[in-house]
């Protein structure tokens, strides 16, 4: 039998594929029109988009950098651009950026809040990023400090006195732990502080300052303060000193002991319960009442007292949930090991609780800087605020939207950097877990 | 247990015990807490006391009673400023639940449609809703609420645009809808056979002719929902289901109609009127402003929360429902979305909780919600801060904790029941 078959000896030649299915072409059928519905919606967009760029791009453009009042701005744009142009005068900002910046701080001393903020990242670094020397934590414990001392001034042996305060008391804690037990060495701590920084550390403070008084730089008041600097400074202060509030109600509120828990969860669902204006108005027109007759100290610090009770309330259901994402054997291995309730937290479940929680730290911290804008309705200059006085100079009255975007911008530039950031964090976090 | 052991347990109590004893210790931390505590509260209380009196004030609620005399211009229920001042927060707390309720509604559904779109497969769409999402997310809310405000008094004309022959600007819908830059004016609702206002303690009414609209919509609904259940039954044991919808749909619709023949409704349009429109609904601009800035910024993140339980049902459940011989709209309906569910609601809960908080921020465009009324205009009027602002925050608390009441009864139902 001799069937001689068709046996192909070489191999076909491949054919490229079809012009239409590959490269720009392909790709916009694919992702633009890969539908009716799909290319309706492409087309729309498109007409939208171009839209608002014909409406926008030539009043952004069409604009004037260099007026120093609203008539002269608009002059000069009716006289380049033809009658009849709208036209943004951008000039506002180049003007008044400092003032949108800093406030009323006095401008021979700008180099401070800058010096603050550098210090700030570097006190910072160590905590975001773990590969640097540990050692470094210990200019971050001091850091908030000396970011106080730079931004108000003073004498910086206000700020020595204060600092002292800490190393007395952890001594007398020390000593306390020898002879009271844990709970009376830090009950016994804790009043030291106290009657330290009530009594003794003013007077120390004074005479030190009157045998050297070469360590001290001019005083700025808060009511200077305004711009960005001010909703940093109130947003950096509050996260700051709540992290540490946080931390106590989040183990309050997962406490076996029934008043403990009672008193954190009633504290945290108040707070969370009303709007954050209320409790601007509290600082604005009550606090003062609570407080003993005769206290009173300025509306930013009222403020900043407010916004950490604030801010405390959230960072502890973010450490909640920190603290809820480990396994039990976590807890269980703790007490296998016979360490005390606070030895197993601080060295066990805390580091790992707030690794998981730093993400959330930072939303929290976004939505507070956001939210630093609503101290303008009780009256402080943030940017917002400061947009009203600004209208309120006769060479200015009248301009609205250069101000509100270029906010809008500086807003968003660090609001999207952080969120960012924290995303980075959160793939980072999950491959250690999964 | 050996008698020895057994006999050490029965030491006498010792003082020293109260710190050193786990049986003891947690008793004695909890006593020194509480009397911590109870010290704070005295501490505080005291001062305010003597605060007070210093000011030559009282704790005293009596000028709720007093006349307000203070116009609000927006309000949902009778008011002038010859009323209490008690009056005055009820309309701001109203005006608050309106622009909360609004603002939920339309939040919702841009949410959604964003949330949806994000992830559709058409590269530009999927860009831009990105955009709109970080855009709205990174700015501060109360900057969108003042952008808005600033958008709608510039850009929309002025009544007085509207007039004339050579009329530069013209109203919408044949003539029923005008967007003027003092706000949007819209067709009311008017019942030439009203059935007049249900009293409610004499302090404010509700109208009859809704109350009776709404008590057939639901009995139509329910109806509805009793030919469906019906139905099933006949297909679990037939097998064949009986063809229901126009049934149901006409149980839906033509009953509330009849209503409003019988009632003799009809629409008031807004007419111009000299300089100003009169007639209809008239939305005032800070009520407008603060409701399409709360709804795109809350929107924002709820499009995110809705991608996230989207993208959370594991593809398995989708083919295992395919492999079972499920067709996709089904598959979507019985085994997607009751998943996608679950992670969505709680936290959109409190997307709508934290919109109810934002609303306070009316205040910035001078929409008299309760904020602005109890904690503005009275608090300034009577000099009485203690009160009106304890006052506030308990109505924003009482919201808040009734929704997290229902919002937690709703997580118990649908919890995973584990074993």
């Amino acid at each position: 039998m001799n069937s001689t078959a068709f046996v192909r000896a070489e191999m076909a030649k491949s054919r490229d594929a079809p012009r239409l299915d590959v490269g720009v072409i392909g790709w916009i059928r694919q992702n633009l029109f890969s539908g009716v519905l799909n290319s309706v919606l492409t087309i729309l967009s498109l007409v939208a988009v171009s839209l608002a760029l014909i409406e926008m791009l030539p009043w952004a453009v069409q604009s004037s950098w260099t007026a120093s009042s609203l008539n002269e701005c608009r002059e000069f744009i009716a006289a380049t651009y033809g009658e009849g142009t709208h036209g943004a005068c951008w000039s506002v900002i180049t003007e008044r950026y400092l003032q949108l910046i800093y406030g009323f701080y006095p401008s021979e001393s700008y180099w401070r809040p800058n010096l603050a903020i550098v210090l700030m990242f570097v006190a910072l670094s160590p905590i975001l990023f773990t590969s640097l020397p540990r050692k470094m934590l210990w200019f971050s414990a001091v850091y908030p400090f000396l970011g106080g001392w730079l931004l108000w001034g003073g004498s910086f042996w206000t700020i020595l006195a204060i600092v002292f305060g800490f190393v007395i008391g952890y001594a007398v804690m020390l000593v306390g732990f020898r002879y009271a037990g844990t709970l009376g060495g830090i009950i016994s701590g804790v009043v030291v502080i106290i009657l330290y920084w009530l009594f003794v550390s003013n007077p120390l403070a004074n005479a030190l300052h009157s045998l050297f008084p070469w360590l001290a730089i001019e005083y700025i008041e808060s009511a200077k303060f305004g711009g960005f600097m001010l909703s940093t400074t109130i947003g950096v202060t509050g996260i700051a000193c709540s992290l540490p509030i946080g931390i106590l109600l989040a183990l309050g509120r997962k406490s076996d002991l029934l008043i403990v828990k009672a008193i954190c969860i009633g504290f945290i669902e108040f707070i969370r319960g009303v709007p954050l204006i209320t409790l601007l108005f509290v600082a604005s027109v009550l606090l003062n009442i609570f407080l003993p007759p005769g206290t009173s100290f300025d509306l930013i610090l009222r403020v900043i007292i407010m916004v950490t009770l604030f801010a405390s309330a959230y960072i502890a259901e973010v450490i909640r949930g920190g603290l809820a994402s480990l396994t039990r054997g976590q807890y269980e291995a703790a007490d296998a090991l016979g360490l005390t309730y606070w030895k197993s937290m601080r060295l066990i479940v805390l580091p790992q609780a707030l690794k998981v929680s730093i993400p959330g730290i930072v939303s929290t911290f976004i939505a507070l800087f956001k939210d630093t804008t609503l101290v303008s309705i009780i009256g402080l200059l943030d940017p917002l605020g400061l947009t009203n006085s600004i209208r309120s100079d006769g060479n200015w009255n009248g301009i609205v939207w250069e101000l509100y975007m270029f906010i809008a911008l500086i807003f968003f530039v660090f609001c999207f950097a952080m969120s960012r950031y924290s995303m980075y964090l959160e793939r980072k976090l999950q491959t250690g877990h999964e | 247990m050996s008698p020895q052991t057994g006999g050490r347990h029965q030491q006498t109590f010792r003082l020293s015990m109260l710190l050193n004893d786990t049986r003891y210790r947690s008793l004695t931390i909890q006593v020194v807490v509480l009397i911590g505590f109870m010290l704070l509260i005295a501490w505080l209380i005291s001062n305010t006391f003597q605060n007070l009196n210093a000011l030559g004030k009282d704790v005293n609620f009596s000028f709720l009673g007093q006349p307000s005399s203070y116009d609000i211009n927006q309000r949902l229920i009778e008011y002038d400023s010859r009323s209490s001042h008690l009056r005055a927060s009820f309309v701001g707390l109203l005006n608050t639940l309106l622009v909360a309720a609004l603002g939920c509604t339309l939040a919702t559904i841009v949410g959604v449609v964003v949330g949806v779109l994000r992830l559709s497969k058409n590269w530009i769409i999927a860009r831009l809703m990105t955009v709109y999402v970080e855009m709205f997310r990174n700015v501060p809310v109360l900057l969108w609420i003042v952008f808005f405000m600033a958008i709608l008094i510039d850009t929309l004309p002025r009544p007085r645009e509207f007039r004339g022959d050579d009329a530069t600007a013209s109203m919408f819908f044949n003539d029923s809808i005008a967007f003027t830059n003092r706000g949007v004016y819209v067709p009311e609702p008017l019942f030439s056979d009203s059935l007049g206002d249900l009293s409610v303690f004499g302090f404010f009414g509700i109208s009859l002719d809704l109350v009776a609209f709404v008590a057939v919509l639901v009995a139509g609904i329910f109806a509805a929902s009793v030919v469906r259940k019906r139905a099933e039954k006949i297909q679990a044991t037939t097998g064949n289901l009986p063809t229901t919808w126009h049934i149901r749909s006409a149980l839906i619709v033509f009953p509330p109609l009849a209503v409003l023949y019988f009632l003799g409704f009809h629409l008031g349009y807004p007419e111009l009127k000299g300089f100003n429109f009169s007639g209809g609904i008239h939305m005032r601009n800070s009520l407008i402003a603060l409701w399409l800035a709360l709804s795109f910024y809350t929107a924002a993140s709820i499009a995110e929360i809705v991608r996230a339980g989207i993208i959370a049902v594991s593809k398995g459940q989708t083919e295992a429902a395919y492999a079972l011989g499920i067709r996709p709209n089904l598959t979507m309906s019985l085994v997607v979305l009751p998943q996608a569910l679950r992670i969505i609601i709680p936290p959109l809960i409190s997307q709508f909780l934290n919109l109810t908080k934002n609303s306070s921020l009316a205040i910035a465009v001078g929409y008299l919600d309760i904020t602005g009324t109890l904690g503005g205009i009275t608090l300034n009027q009577t000099g009485r801060e203690l009160e009106t602002i304890l006052l506030l925050m308990m109505c924003y608390l009482i919201i808040s904790l009734s929704v997290s009441a229902v919002m937690n009864q709703y997580n118990n139902r649908v919890k995973l029941k584990e074993r």
